[in-house]
């Protein structure tokens, strides 16, 4: 396969995730929306890595760090959650407007 | 059409399936079910694009662990069942308006990445993934590497203090 199916593919799943997280009403579901986002990130480094001007395994290494990087982020932004919820009762997005008004 | 083509149609089907299931469904539990799919068929793609320390680390960490703790955060809190309560925020229009955003910027990208090719024959990666991974990072992203160590254990620190119960509703129990 070429380069640029990867990254068509990469693309599809960047804009599934993107819509999803301006849409969807649920707090857990956006978090996961972000999750898709960055594997197809992800996927564009490793397409580069073995497709891009400079093979290589650096392109790995760097989707490992991004990896780790959204582990954290999903354990801190569901703690997040969690306290929110214990304060407001509810996980819906739009009704997170205490800063707002 | 070679094996590695069907193979790669099969992973991508997979994974776009798995993301449209999932913008689909109301029930929160399916939709992070449904994520599974797609994230196991990128794990199938790495495989093909000769990156299997990464395709495993992706299904040990997002087809495993970052499953179960959606999972756990959707059991630690209620969550209507009601089919008929909107799942999205705003009304048609902020969809409209989020939908026509999201295609062009999906068409202005292709239009990039259409004709991208950098001659190269993919042969550079072959055998021994992992122990080029570790040279790697123990050479060139040494630093790198120690300070994702600092990431994960403020990330944790930070979640246990986010989520524990505030003082004084801890002392009233």
């Amino acid at each position: 396969m070429t380069l640029s199916a990867y990254l068509a593919l990469a693309l599809i799943l960047f804009c599934i995730g993107l819509y999803g997280a301006l849409t969807k009403r649920n707090t857990v579901i956006v978090l996961i929306c972000i999750e898709l986002m960055l594997n197809a990130v992800n996927l564009n480094f490793v397409a580069f890595a073995k497709y891009g001007p400079h093979p290589g395994v650096h392109g790995h290494v760097f989707a490992l760090f991004v990896i780790a990087v959204a582990a954290a982020e999903a354990a801190v932004g569901l703690a997040v959650l969690i306290a929110f919820y214990r304060n407001r009762k509810t996980v819906q997005v739009d009704e997170a407007n205490s800063l707002k008004h | 059409m070679s094996g590695t083509d069907i193979a790669f149609f099969l992973l991508a089907l997979a994974a776009i399936a798995g993301g449209v299931t999932m913008l689909q469904l109301t029930n929160v539990v399916h939709m992070v079910i449904a994520l599974v799919m797609t994230f196991v068929g990128i794990a199938g793609l790495y495989v093909l694009l000769s990156a299997e320390f990464v395709a495993v680390v992706q299904v040990l960490i997002y087809s495993g662990a970052i499953t179960i703790i959606m999972l756990f955060a959707i059991m630690l809190t209620r969550h209507h069942t009601d089919e008929r309560e909107r799942q999205t925020t705003g009304g048609v229009w902020h969809r409209a308006v989020a939908a026509i955003s999201v295609i062009a910027f999906g068409l202005a990208v292709y239009f990039g990445i259409r004709q991208l090719d950098f001659g190269a024959d993919g042969s550079a990666l072959s055998g021994d993934n992992a122990k080029a991974i570790g040279k790697s990072l123990y050479s060139y992203y040494t630093i790198p590497f120690e300070i994702v160590s600092v990431i994960l254990l403020v990330a944790l620190v930070g979640a246990i203090v986010l989520a524990k119960k505030d003082g004084k509703e801890a002392g009233d129990e």
